[in-house]
């Protein structure tokens, strides 16, 4: 670092030395958001999705890329990509690099950032991948008319080095930080359903611990595939709600059977509010606070006592300096399964008491984007505090007495809307909560 | 502020625990290699385990393949080893993962019904078998961050947890975020590792597709010019760290200051070669200007092989190498963790690890500073400095 001589604006170094006003309560920078991008089911580009998402639009839809006989569940949320028209469907990894750059782009222009190098590392927030299905069948097929066996699809795979471009973990980051010019080792993290929140938690606290002036969190999410979909469908955690596709999301409702798979991604480009304003950025608002609190009481369900849960959540309110009274609106984690739902109300009256402001979940409308889901729905809680206006929570049609919250049922809201804590409640126990604030003043 | 590594959990096909890696170090022998269940590819098989010791409780271990279990049972070791079972209820985990295992049989059978159907047969035949054949258990077995979820059921261990993804380099990078949060203060232990089990041909797979895996036997990683890659070796390797003031108010000893850990990760062509990004990292770390002993986390591949010879030759040091993939094989997310685990090892105990080749140079006194390298089979270029804790600075 080099030492300053006092005189402020002579210099680069200069330009972005914080000010008091640049860092918060804890005395570390306050990192601000200056991009956003988003592909889902319901679109792609931020726009196209806030505004269905505000019309109440459902993203589900039957499943056409596969065919769905002796499926217990053929619908989903899907993003179909333009190069899949003619051709067959991605399989997950390029369909998660191909989603996530999308994004990425999206959120880099909006930030001015775009077409140079990003000046700080990415944070990738993706879903385990593997050799899949159309591999081993291009595998068997070399290996015919031998019989089938690991060993053989094994030296079958000589000199087929895409196979590991398309298989590996690595890969997604290695082709995302090329692209855009990230700096350092690309981190891919997954944490289940809160993957997504977890890729923004190592961006920001890379920021506050000054590491870094910027960092690029995606979170995205692309195996609406035959086999994921029969493992989650053997966990009995899918709606099979097969003949209402558009009804079939029900978050908080009496009649929910399950969450709905889908995809997508999002992106926010991330830096320090001294970074940004150094360089002239719109300000689209703060990473505030994240908090995350691990859970050891069983590998599919949140302890039903709700209390990791609610760790998570006051300690995000709390790491933001903030009191349970000053959240205005809570994006829900609302999967649609009746233990989440159940156990998130809970959570939400330990946490707020009886003033516990409105919650509503995304996933009634575009079904739950799993490793994406985290980073979608922080980036529709800072369009929600731009606009003004609370997303809905749809397909509210017969009410859960168990469920006592204000769910924003069916129709979007004007509200006011200061800060926001948006859940994230992983499968294995991984449950991260962040808080969005607009731009401080 | 200070950051030690105050436990490990490390299993190899050498055994497991201090004592048996100790032995592996001191000697002279390779470690126990299979070269005929995986024929052509050698590996270092896993060895036996009491798992009870670890994962008490039955149907946990019956929720579990191989690959969770063994992360779980070395997350357990490293818990004891560092004496830091009251510390778990909010201490960090950062787990490297790779993916579970695959129901091999399932995906045999399968293949052989399906692939001489048409393709869109075989898709509509596809669902039935797997909707048949898949057990909802094996699901979650899979899944990486269930290792994460194990440990946290099975240890206790709950406050932040992370899994990351991407072979050798998750492992390194576990390493540093995890150090970097105890040392700005959030947390006063973390525990970080990786698991990987070498016998499973679902992996083999992908990792021969790229050409990373040796055929024949054993050769030591320097020594392979003739069939380079790595081999495969089961290994689980879990860290505790803890900030030297935590350590010091229990009353636990420090087998090993963590100075600094750097990453980076190169595209390793023309423009961005994997040398020049670990030189770039080396410029972050604070080695003293002074003859270096390198634990390196060479796999055996040939291109990295060479990047971390041309590296380390730039460096114009007089450098002594020892390599822990000789001693270990190539544990992909596990390995980076490992290193450090064995360095840990002999700078606590000033072992002084024989030559296994020509490029081990004859260490004649302990080192007190060690630099340990994980340069990737495919991406990662990973360093860590790591400096012993003198006696007077241990509780």
């Amino acid at each position: 670092m080099k030492v300053s001589d006092g005189r402020r604006g002579e210099g680069p170094g200069e330009l972005n030395r914080p000010q008091q006003s640049d860092l918060d309560h804890r005395g570390r920078p306050i990192v601000a958001v200056t991009g956003i991008g988003l592909v889902t089911p319901l679109g792609f580009g931020v726009a196209a999705n806030w505004a269905a998402l505000l019309a109440g639009t459902s993203g589900i839809r039957r499943i056409t890329r596969f065919p769905t006989d002796h499926l217990r569940t053929t619908i989903a949320g899907t993003v179909d990509l333009p190069e899949e028209a003619d051709g067959p469907a991605l399989t997950a990894t390029p369909r998660v690099a191909r989603m996530a750059a999308m994004a990425a782009e999206e959120a880099l222009a909006e930030a001015g950032l775009g077409g140079g190098d990003f000046p700080g590392p990415l944070m990738l927030g993706m879903p385990p991948v593997e050799v899949e299905w159309p591999h081993r069948f291009e595998l068997a097929r070399r290996v015919a008319p031998e019989p089938v066996a690991y060993k053989a699809l094994t030296l079958a795979a000589t000199g087929w080095p895409t196979l590991y471009e398309t298989a590996a973990f690595q890969t997604v980051g290695e082709q995302l930080a090329a692209r855009f010019g990230t700096r350092g080792s690309p981190v891919s993290v997954t944490t289940a359903c809160a993957t997504g929140a977890s890729a923004i938690q190592l961006g920001v606290e890379a920021i506050q611990r000054g590491e870094t002036e910027a960092a690029l969190a995606i979170g995205a999410d692309g195996t609406v595939q035959p086999e994921a979909l029969i493992r989650f469908s053997l966990l009995s955690a899918l709606s099979t709600r097969n003949d209402d596709p558009t009804g079939a999301s029900r978050p908080f409702e009496k009649n929910r059977g399950g969450f709905v798979m889908s995809e997508g991604a999002a992106c926010l480009v991330l830096e320090s509010l001294s970074h940004a304003r150094a360089r002239g950025a719109s300000i689209l608002g703060v990473v505030r606070g994240a908090g995350e609190k691990s859970d050891s009481f069983h590998r599919t369900r949140s302890n039903p006592d709700g209390s990791a849960v609610i760790r998570a959540m006051r300690n995000a309110i709390e790491d933001a300096g903030l009191t349970p009274a000053d959240i205005s609106y809570v994006n829900a984690h609302g999967t649609g399964t009746p233990e989440n739902d159940k156990m998130e109300n809970l959570a939400m009256r330990a946490v707020f008491g009886e003033a516990a402001p409105p919650i509503s979940s995304n996933k009634s409308m575009i079904g739950h984007t799993l490793s994406a889901s985290g980073a979608i729905e922080a980036a529709f809680s800072l369009l929600a505090i731009r606009d003004q206006m609370l997303p809905p929570t749809i397909n509210h049609v017969e009410p859960d007495p168990a469920i006592t919250l204000d769910v924003v049922p069916n129709v979007s809201r004007a509200a006011k809307v200061g800060n926001v804590l948006s859940n994230s409640f992983g499968f294995g126990g991984q449950n991260v909560c962040l808080v969005l604030s607009g731009e401080p003043t | 502020m200070d950051i030690w590594i105050t436990g490990l959990g490390l299993v190899s096909a050498s055994g497991e625990g201090r004592a048996a890696h100790l032995a592996a170090l001191a000697g002279s022998a390779p470690a126990p290699t299979d070269a005929e269940s995986h024929a052509p590819f050698p590996l270092h098989p896993a060895p036996a385990l009491e798992l009870d010791r670890q994962i008490p409780k039955k149907g946990d271990q019956r929720q579990m393949e191989p690959w969770q279990r063994l992360g779980t049972y070395a997350a357990g070791l490293a818990l004891d080893d560092a004496g830091a079972r009251a510390l778990v209820g909010e201490m960090d985990l950062i787990v490297a993962a790779g993916g579970g295992e695959r129901d091999l049989a399932l995906d045999e059978s399968v293949l052989a019904a399906l692939a001489g159907l048409p393709r869109a047969e075989a898709a509509t035949q596809l669902n039935a078998l797997l909707a048949g054949g898949l057990r909802p258990t094996l699901f979650l077995a899979q899944l990486s961050n269930l290792l994460a979820g194990n440990i946290s059921i099975v240890h206790g261990v709950t406050g932040a947890s992370r899994t990351f993804m991407g072979e050798e380099q998750a492992g390194a990078d576990a390493v540093r975020i995890a150090a970097a949060r105890l040392a700005e203060g959030r947390g006063q232990a973390a525990l970080v590792g990786g698991a990987f089990v070498a016998a499973r041909w679902d992996l083999m797979v992908l990792y021969h597709s790229a050409g990373l895996l040796r055929q024949g036997g054993f050769a030591p990683v320097f020594s392979r010019a003739e069939a380079p890659g790595a081999i495969p070796g089961t290994l689980g390797a879990f860290l505790v760290l803890e900030t030297a003031e935590s350590a010091r108010a229990r009353g636990a000893r420090g087998l090993a200051r963590i100075m600094g850990v750097a990453c980076e990760q190169a595209r390793r062509d023309a423009a961005d070669g994997s040398a020049a990004a670990a030189t770039r990292a080396f410029a972050r770390l604070a080695l003293p200007e002074a003859p270096l002993t390198v634990l390196s986390g060479a796999t055996g591949v040939a291109g990295p092989v060479a990047a971390e010879r041309d590296f380390l030759a730039g460096l114009g040091r007089d450098i002594t190498l020892r390599a822990a993939g000789s001693r270990l094989g190539w544990g992909v997310e596990a390995s980076f963790p490992a290193s450090l685990a064995l360095g840990a090892l002999m700078l606590a105990e000033g072992v002084l690890p024989p030559a296994l080749e020509e490029a081990e140079a004859p260490l004649d006194a302990p080192p007190t500073d060690l630099l340990v390298t994980g340069f990737g089979a495919w991406r990662g270029e990973a360093l860590a400095h790591l400096r012993a804790i003198p006696a007077e600075d241990q509780p």
